[in-house]
Order: structure tokens, then sequence, then C-alpha cells
């Protein structure tokens, strides 16, 4: 490929963690980390009830009220919106809110203490408006509460003709499945800290995934010209998702409250707020509806999926979308209309999070197909065995697949190395006279990498790369490191690419002063397309040496190249290349009919979950689990299993855990202590198996990673208890309450 | 309601003398990070759920975020600033760099605080022991994989690059 | 942190008289702070009502285990780690070292104490059923005397307990009467570290001639306090543990306890659990497997 050399250095190498050091020992500095002299700290006074109109905001007593900055939606100098899609989310409440956590008013004040007191001191007279909560009263318009019919985004994906298969189907399988809310809970809550004013325009720090989706925020929020808004971002202590269009509002509010104060301000969100404040996952429900023939081929599917986008449209047309393409799988089948839709609830807008929908249908079919084998009479694995979409084939948008897939290896290679066919046997027997019940189950699945469609073109992602004086390769991108390792995979593809030392490589902090927009980093896209963009603009930095003879076109050392940059920024001056996205040839999109090629490349898998279930207690535990995936070639085998076992540990939390518990519209659990996610006693051995197979138009050969993992948990665990109890569960989070009710027909 | 003065409380951090000054029910986190500006230690949930905050007291973990600053006069208080010596990293530490304990970070403080302290009462730990004495402390990027592996590795001195 | 801090006072008394004098002075007005594991979340989020405590952590007086032929007397201040780290208890009282592994993670362990989780009240303490079923008594302190009450006696209500405004928890006595029991403690949680139980189960039991000799039998979260099931203790008491006894004893528990729906869980998981836990208890130490 590109790289000089045959043997590759430091691509598929564990080299470590680039600011791994800074890390381990506290010395990396996060958003709350950082302080400016003079500093304020902000908050934000929220709706209290889910939809209504706002009379009369109430001060309280006994706060010097003098002394603090206020500012409401008046003090806006430019758009009341939050800029992203169809701009419909204010950043101040006027006069109309619709759900409880709507920012209302800012506060800002030099003791933090006598802030939080204000705060809470504040009440507002409301005039109730009648909410809406959940998707079937959304569906049925109990309520408009959002545009003429509640509905944010639709599509429709239509192959074949389905409506003529269910006459001659030999048979027609229905199911219905639900998923819940999940939070991100990545470890370090929101904040921004902002300096802004008339002179030198806006400029926040703070935690982040997008710096650019933050600074098409702020220059709408003020009407500024772009460089008059800087965004930076600081260490980010985990994303998920979570980070990907909230800290917008947040940069917002603290730049509002600066602009007005003169002074900087810091607002950092406690935990209780941004679990109840910031985005979800979000909640979904299937109905699938599907036609085969005896032995065992899909002949049509109709799949209905729709998902709870929250108060405000904000990424559910995207998020949607990405589900709407997953919901019929890595399958064939000749006939499949999926109609899907985004409702409005009065609930805080769901958004991102790892998978963005793919899990939510992912796990419908996964059900649905286990569901459908069991009519068959056919075991799940060989119903899968019989539908595996293959090289040349096309998926439900009609995408030809041209790479190598080979899912029923995948599946070889996970029941191997899990003991799927031995377990299924010695289960069968044990749980017949054993009071715990164990059981093993899988799912197999894909997921695209990049934004979907004509996304990626659209985007026309720039990374550059520069020349430093001390000889070193300084990496410019937006594209954020959230614990995920893109400083060093980026460190990794531009040194492979170059043919030098990995530790020459500099990743540069995303600042939007400094660093060209790669894009959101969101999607899964990091690594397979901007990485791409890193290697290219490496090499065109490479090419610039060569070409202007500082260096050889080969057979040159790290120090010849770290001597050839020295030379040439002593004799030319600054050095610097750039590489924009273009789309492969080939790839072909038709966002009219949501047909073509939906992703540049899948990464496929299989999953195989093994459990016990406790009927004295109605739980369910995980006990061994097992990830095989193709996801091209892997840049870093530590950060690349790091990723998987991190999104399988989600995963497990999102089946059997994680209970988003809402009273009215409001996340009623939003405590650590009461919102439960796994902790290092309840997950079992994840063991993480890749399958290589090099993409031609990743960097080195590599696709996406960061979202396929959060796909597959959900069905293989919830096929494991099936295979456990017998007893087949169609929604999560299947919580050991829910868990009972499935078990249990009589009452005490 | 008078309100209350701050006090004046003196304490070891990282083997110096220091001097607080603090309402008396301010947490020690705040003291550490705003006082002393040793940002190292992390506040993830405030309610000593999520171990991000933790340090040492006189050889013991604990939440920091749980402590009350008057609580800690006398005593002898470690923070992850105080773990390398000098610039050589403590064997944890390395190890987490090496085999992937740390993803976004955060949690990576309190995690390698813990770490020692499982490791200063049990030398070798088994795997329940690992699991047993990180289970206060969480992390949503890992999956605790290679945070257990790190630790595994820590004991194994020779396999350790200190 | 959603608490105006100048509202708070922590005062650090020097020793116990000191301590007592609080209380004595202007009854009412102070509250000790042991720990701080409960009273420092509720400070976080704001909602701490009380304003004015003094300090206990620092009482010498109230620390340390000590044994004699009768009984085990553990200081109010006995931490967690100190309880799984006492080789008499994990012998004679394993259900309170495994309640003490169990609650919050090795940090809150060196924090939390018996004597604080007691006074705190909650119904989902994780020690309480244990001290519960082992008969436990406690000793209460005020600069006018001592005086001791059976621990089943104490609470009252949610959050009510015989604890004079003057008066310290300053320890708990465990009588040594257990080695010829059966214990058996499981606390159900969702998770299996860091959880706040959602029914918690401590049972203690002598098995002779196939009956039931003796039995106490004590659930968390299931009832306004921590609860010891005396009705259904009396139901079981002599009776060999068959399908029938086991049935009553399930209605008999279903009728004593009143848990209810809340954001961790629901009451009729609740109820069912509680009872299943029960039965799993009796089959447990019918066929002699020792918790």
């Amino acid at each position: 490929m590109s790289s000089p050399k045959t043997e590759r250095r430091f691509v598929g190498k564990s080299v470590p963690r680039k600011e791994g050091r800074d890390k381990v020992t506290g010395a990396a500095r996060y958003v709350d980390d950082i302080r400016f002299p003079e500093m304020l700290y902000g908050a934000t006074v929220r709706t209290t009830s889910p939809r209504g109109r706002i009379k009369e905001i109430i001060f309280g007593e006994n706060v010097p009220w003098d002394e603090f900055t206020i500012v409401t939606a008046k003090d806006i100098p430019g758009e009341n919106y939050v800029a992203l899609i169809l701009n419909d989310q204010p950043y101040l409440v006027e006069e109309f809110f619709n759900h409880t956590e709507e920012p209302v008013l800012l506060l800002a004040h030099e003791d933090k203490f006598l802030v939080e007191k204000a705060r809470r001191s504040i009440r507002f007279e409301i005039e109730e408006f009648s909410p809406v909560f959940t998707i079937e009263d959304s569906v049925n318009k109990r309520e408009i509460i959002w545009g003429e019919d509640n509905v944010f985004k639709s599509f429709l994906v239509d192959k074949g003709n389905v409506d003529e298969v269910w006459e001659s189907a030999d048979v027609i399988v229905e199911g219905e499945y639900l998923t819940g809310a999940q939070e991100q809970l990545y470890i370090e809550n929101n904040g921004m800290i902002a300096i802004a004013n008339h002179e030198d325009g806006v400029t926040v720090w703070g935690s982040m995934q997008c710096p650019y989706y933050v600074h098409k925020a702020l220059i709408k929020l003020f009407n500024l010209p772009e460089e008059k808004v800087r965004v930076v971002q600081t260490e980010t202590g985990g994303g998920f998702g979570g980070k990907e269009e909230y800290p917008s509002m947040i940069a917002g509010h603290a730049a509002l409250l600066s602009w007005k104060s003169g002074r900087p301000v810091k607002i950092i969100y406690d935990r209780a707020e941004d679990m109840a404040a910031t985005t979800k996952r979000h909640p979904s429900h299937t109905r699938h509806r599907t036609a085969v023939s005896r032995d065992g081929k899909l002949l049509g599917m109709e799949i209905d999926f729709t998902v709870d986008g929250g108060a405000y449209a904000t990424l559910s047309a995207v998020v949607l979308s990405r589900g709407t393409i997953h919901a019929a799988g890595p399958y064939l089948c000749p006939n499949v209309r999926i109609r899907s839709r985004a409702v409005a609830t009065n609930a805080p807008p769901h958004g991102a999070f790892r998978g963005f929908g793919a899990p939510q249908s992912i796990f419908g079919l996964e059900r649905h197909m286990d569901k459908i084998a069991k009519t068959l009479g056919l075991s799940p694995e060989e119903f899968r065995r019989r539908n595996f979409i293959q090289e040349g084939q096309t998926t439900a948008t009609q995408q030809v697949i041209h790479e190598k897939v080979d899912l029923s290896g995948l599946m070889d290679r996970a029941f191997e190395l899990s003991g799927y066919n031995e377990k299924r046997e010695k289960f069968a027997e044990q749980n017949k006279s054993s009071r715990l019940k164990k059981g093993i189950g899988f799912a197999s699945f894909m997921h695209g990498a990049g934004f979907t469609g004509s996304g990626e073109k659209y985007l026309e992602s720039v990374v550059g790369a520069e020349a430093t004086e001390q000889g070193n390769v300084r990496i410019l991108a937006a594209s954020t490191e959230i614990g995920q390792g893109t400083n060093t995979i980026f460190g990794q593809i531009a040194s492979e690419a170059l043919g030098i030392d990995y530790n020459l490589i500099e990743v540069a902090k995303p600042d939007t002063s400094n660093v060209p927009n790669s894009g959101p980093t969101v999607a899964s896209r990091t690594c397979m397309i901007v990485g791409k963009l890193v290697e290219s603009a490496a090499l065109g930095l490479k090419q610039t040496l060569v070409g202007s003879g500082f260096l050889k076109d080969s057979g040159y050392t790290s120090e010849d190249f770290s001597n050839a940059c020295r030379a040439y920024i002593e004799k030319h001056g600054a050095l610097k290349s750039f590489s924009k996205y273009q789309q492969p040839e080939g790839i072909n999109w038709d966002d009219e009919h949501y047909r073509g090629d939906a992703y540049g490349a899948y990464a496929w898998a299989v999953y195989v979950a093994e459990v016990t279930v406790d009927p004295t207690v109605y739980e369910a535990h995980v006990d061994d689990f097992v990830a095989v995936q193709e996801v091209g070639r892997v840049i870093n085998p530590v950060l690349a299993t790091g990723q998987i076992e991190g999104g399988v540990a989600q995963g497990i939390g999102y089946t059997l855990y994680e209970n988003v518990v809402w009273r009215d519209g409001r996340m009623a659990n939003n405590q650590m202590t009461n919102y439960i996610i796994p902790t290092s006693a309840d997950i079992p051995p994840i063991r993480v198996f890749f399958a290589e197979n090099p993409y031609a138009y990743g960097p080195a050969g590599a696709k996406g990673i960061g979202e396929l993992p959060m796909d597959g948990a959900a069905p293989a665990i919830l096929s494991a208890i099936e295979n456990a109890t017998g007893v087949s569960i169609n929604h999560i989070p299947l919580v050991p309450e829910s868990l009972m009710e499935e078990l249990e027909t009589e009452t005490i | 309601m008078s309100e209350v003065n701050k006090v004046e409380i003196t304490c070891a951090v990282n083997g110096e003398e220091r001097v607080l000054h603090a309402y008396p029910m301010a947490r020690l986190l705040d003291a550490l990070r705003e006082e002393l500006r040793l940002t190292g230690t992390k506040e993830g949930c405030g309610e000593g759920e999520c171990g991000a905050c933790s340090v040492l007291i006189n050889g013991e973990i604990v939440n920091s975020c749980l402590v009350p600053v008057a609580q800690v006069a006398g005593a002898e208080i470690k923070t992850i600033e105080g773990i390398a010596n000098d610039q050589k990293l403590h064997a944890v530490q390395e190890a987490f760099i090496q085999h992937g304990g740390a993803q976004c970070g955060i949690c990576t403080p309190g995690m390698v605080i813990a770490a020692i302290n499982l490791l200063e009462k049990t030398e070798k730990p088994t795997e329940a022991e690992i699991r047993d004495g990180l289970a206060g402390n969480l992390c949503r990027c890992t999956g605790y994989m290679k945070i257990f592996e790190a630790v595994v590795r820590a004991c194994q001195e020779e396999d350790v690059k200190v | 942190m959603r608490a105006y801090l100048p509202d708070y006072e922590l005062r650090v008394p020097k020793d116990l008289e000191e301590a007592l004098a609080f209380l004595a002075n202007e009854p009412g007005m102070w509250k000790p702070f042991a720990g701080g594991t409960d009273l420092m979340v509720l400070l976080e989020a704001g909602k701490l009502e009380h304003t004015k405590f003094f300090s206990v952590w620092n009482l010498a007086e109230l620390r340390g285990i000590e044994v004699t032929d009768e009984s085990v007397t553990l200081g109010a201040l006995t931490t967690y780690t100190e309880v799984r780290r006492n080789s008499i208890l994990q012998e004679e009282f394993p259900m309170l070292c495994v309640a003490a592994r169990e609650t919050g993670g090795i940090a809150i362990q060196n924090r939390g104490t018996i004597g604080g989780n007691i006074v705190n009240a909650s119904p989902a303490a994780d020690s309480p059923p244990a001290l519960l079923a082992y008969d436990a008594e406690l000793e209460l302190l005020s600069s006018k005397g001592a005086r001791k009450i059976p621990y089943k006696d104490f609470h009252t209500g949610y959050k009510q307990m015989k604890l004079r405004d003057d008066e310290l928890l300053t320890g708990i006595r465990l009588p040594r009467t257990t080695k010829s029991l059966r214990h058996y403690y499981r606390k159900v949680g969702t998770r299996k570290a860091q959880a706040i139980s959602k029914v918690c189960f401590a049972g203690v039991a002598k098995i002779e001639d196939e009956s039931v000799a003796d039995v106490r039998i004590a659930l968390g979260s299931v009832a306004p306090i921590v609860l010891r099931c005396e009705k259904t203790e009396a139901v079981l008491r002599g009776k060999s543990v068959d399908e029938r006894t086991i049935s009553a004893a399930r209605a008999a528990l279903i009728n004593e306890i009143a848990p209810i729906d809340d954001i961790r869980s629901t009451a009729k998981y609740r109820l069912r659990v509680a009872a299943n836990l029960l039965e799993d208890f009796l089959k447990t130490v019918r066929d002699g497997e020792l918790n």
C-alpha cells in the first residue's frame, strides 16, 4: 500500500497511547482543571415541568442579585437556536417550553456556592400544556407537540416488491421489539469555559467531540464572522456520542454569560444535571413482518422502525437514518420495505450514542431472526447461514457488496472460541436438574463506517500535516481524542506512511484557529475516513520535501527526514500539506429514494454471550463473551481490543442493567447510585478476535470500529436467556423486575 | 442563618505539610483541586459511587468527595500527583500505559490509586480480588479487561518496564 | 456541590466527653458526623437538612472490637473494612462480614461505620439485617449515663429511632451464641458491587431432629425500617422444613413485610424475591449447605 517499505513498522503494532503518561500521572488537563483569573462560575436555571408557557420568573429572597450576571433570551446577540440540522432548539426559552430540563436563565457569580444557592431559589409561574411521553401517543397525535404531525423525519427504503411475497410465502412471522433510553455516562461531566467580548469575539474551551459543530453554533448565536469564533477542545473524559451536540448548548451559555459580564465564565455540570438534561440514546419500537420459504430463505421483509426523538429535532434524522439502513442487517432478501420515523415527545432531546440507531434496529432484527428460526424449526445459526449476504449481493438499500464477506466463517470462529455447540448440549442437560439456568446465544450483524450516503461527500473533510522547526511532523485535524485513541492511530498512520519514527509525529490539539475541519468525531469515521486523509496529507508533505530536493524518495532514515524538514523550513519557511476528502469511485447514493451505497465499508461480526439466570432473584448474569469481527486492517491491537471490550461492556449495561426511570418526561434516577452501570465485578471475560481483510480505501487497509461493538451484545444476551429459560423476550433493558414478569405468570 | 467561617486545617499532602483554608464541611476533593491546584484527582459523581476522586488517607483509599476537610487535620494524604517518584512512574502507572488500562483517562487517576491500594494489601491478587478491589471505581471506556491486565502485569515486576 | 457551604458547621471535639457535651448543652441542635458516606451524599445533592454537626471520626473511645467469652462488642465507629478483616467476626458472624464486603467499594468500606449505618436508619442498609438476625444490642451513652437496648426495638418508623437528643450510639454488642446456627445472607441489588439493595435477606437457623429449633430472619428494603420478621419466625419454629411449612412461611412473610415501588425497584418484585429468598434460605439450611 502506501508505506515505502513492505514490512509494516507501526501499523498493526500496539504502540503506547500518545497521551498515556499524562493520563496516568494526573497531568492531563480536562476542562474543570482549567481556571482563569477573574473567572465567574455559571449555572443554568431550567424548566421544571414538561410542556407549557412561562408566565413569570420569581427570584428568591436572601440572594444578592445585584452581584449576579443574569442572562435571558433577550440578551442573545444573534439567533436563539442551536444551529445543527433543523435549528428548532432554543438556547434559552423565550416563553414556550417543551421539556422539563430546558434552559431559561443563566446566572454567573464568582462564588460557586452562591450561584448554586441562587439557582435553587428561582421559581417559575407556569401555564401547563398537555404533554406527550410515549412513541405511541406521539404517533397517534394525542397532542401535536412538534410541527404538523410530531414527525421530525421519516424514511422509506424499498427493494423489490414486498407486497407480492405474502401470498406465496410458506411462512409469515411477525414480531414487535422495544428498546429503552440509555445514558452515555462518560465519567467526565460536560463543561465549558468561555471568554467572549465585542473586540476579540468568542473563545471557548471544553469537553467535546466536534469542535466545528460548536464553532458553527456559536457563529449563529453571536452573529459573528467565522474568524471571530474559536473553539478549543480540552482533554475529554469520554463521549460515546454524548458530547457530539450538547456541548454547543453549554458553550453558548458560557459565552453569553461571558459576553455580558466581561469576564471568563466556567460552566461545569454536576452528575445530576448532566444525566437529567443532556442527551441519551433514542428509545425505539420496531415491528417486523417477514415472509420465508419452508427451506429457510428470506423472501420478504417489512420493517417499521420508530425512534423517540424527545422535544427537539437535534440529530434524530441522522440517528434514524443509520437505524433504518441497518434494520435489515447482513442478510440477503430480495424484497424489503423499511418505513421509519423519528417522533417528538416532551422529554429532553435524545441524541447520539455509540451505534447511532443501529443497536436499536439490529436488536429488533436479531431477536426476530431467532423467532423465525424457531417457527421454521431450524437452529438460529442454520437459519442465519442460509441467508448471510455474500460478495456481489445487495443490501436493503441495493448496495452491491464489493468486498469478500464471510459471516459464516466468522460464526464458525466465534462458535469454536466460545464452545457454542458443546455448551448448547451441556446446558440443556444441566438445566433439567439445576436451579440456576445457563444458556448461550449469539448475534450476527454489520456496521457501516463513516457518514451515511452522501454525508462524507458533502462534508469535504480536510486534514493537514505540517513540518515543525524541531523536525517533527504535526498532524492538524479537528478529530478529537476522547479516549478511543485518535492521537495514537494518527501517529501510527502518519509514521507508517512516511516511514519515520512514531515519536516524530505530533498530533495538534483540536483548536479551530489552528486545525482544518476534518469533520465531527462520530460515526466510526475517524480512523477510516480521517485516517486516510492523515495518510495522504503526510505523503503530500513528503512529496514536497522530495520534490524540492531535501529528501531522497526512499531509503532515508527518520533523522534524514527531520533534517529535511528543518532545511526546508530554513530555506522556504513553513511547510504544510492539506488533503481533502474525495469519495472513492463507484460510490453512489440516491438520497431521495434512499437507495445505493449507504456506506463505503462495513465491519462484520458475530458475538456470542453465555449467561446464567437465577430464578430466585430473576437476575441474568453474563458469564463469558466472545466477540469476533472483521474490521479491515487493525492499526493498533491493544486500542482496537479496548474499543471492542468497552463497547461490549456498554452493550451488557444496555441489555441488563441500565434503566432510565422516567417520571413525567424527566429522568428520575439521575444519579450514579440509581442508574446502574456494570462494575468490574459484573463484567465477564470479554474475548476479542479480529479477522483481517484490508479495505482498499482505508488507511493501511483499516475500516471503522468504534460503534460496532455496541450492536451485538443485546441480541446475543437475549438469545442466550431464551436458550437458558425457553422464554423469548423482546425488550430491553431486561432488568430483574422485567425478567420476573417474563418468567412468572402466576401471582405470588 | 449566620454563616460559618472558614477554618484552618493542617495536613500532609504528598509528603509536604500544607495548610487548607476552607469551610469545615468543604470536600477534601475541592480543597485539593481548587486550593492546592492538585487537579489530578477528578470528580465524576460527587456521591462516592465512581471512585474518580480516590486518594489515600493514612494509607487507606477513600473517596475525597465524601471527606469533609475538618476531618483531615493531621492526616497524611496522597494523591495521584504523589505516586510517581520524580520522573519514574510507579509500576502500576507503567502497566496502565503499556497494556491499555487508560482510555479517556478521567477514571485513571482514581483507578491507579485503587490498584496501588489493592497491591499494597494483597501482593498477588487473584482475579476475584482484583475485581473486588476495583469495584468502587467505575470506568465507562475499557470494559475493565485492560485494567485487570495492567494490574496483573504490574505484579509481575519483571514484565513491567519501569 | 448543590449545598451552600457557609450554612454548614462541622466541629471537631477532642474527646468523647466534649462530644457528649455538644449533645447535652444544646439537645437537638447538634448531630454526630462519622465517616460521612451518607451525609456527604445528601450535602452534595443539596438535601442535607440539618446544618450543625460535630465529628466523631477521631474519637478513639468509639473504635475497636472487644471480645469476651459471652460477646463481641463493636465500637460504633468500626468500619466495614475492620469488620471484613476481623477473624472472630468471620468465624462467628459471617453474615456481617459478607454485608460489609458488599457495602460500596473499598473506599466506602474504609469510611462507612456500623454505628453510622444504624443511626442513619436507612431501610436499605446492608448490615442491620445481619445485626438483627444476630440479636444485637446497642449501647447508648449520654452525659447522664449509659443504657442498652435490643436492636430489634430500636427503629420505630422511617428514620425514627429510640435515640434521645442527648445520646450517642457507642457500641454494638453481639452475643456469641451463633456457633450452632446456619447463616444465610443475600443482598439483591441489580449489580454485584456498589449497589443499594432492593431486597436484603439475613437469616440464621438451627435445625434439630429435622425441625426448626431456632430461627431469626431480618430483611432490608421491604418496609420503612429494616425488619425483624418475628411472625414469620413463629410460623417456622418447631416445624419440619417441608413444602407445607415453606408455603406457610412464604405467606406469613408476605403479610409481614410492606415493600413499596420506588426508582430502584417495584413492590411486586420485592415481595416475590423476599419470599423466594426465604424459601432458598429454608432449603439451604435444611440441606446443610452453609452460607
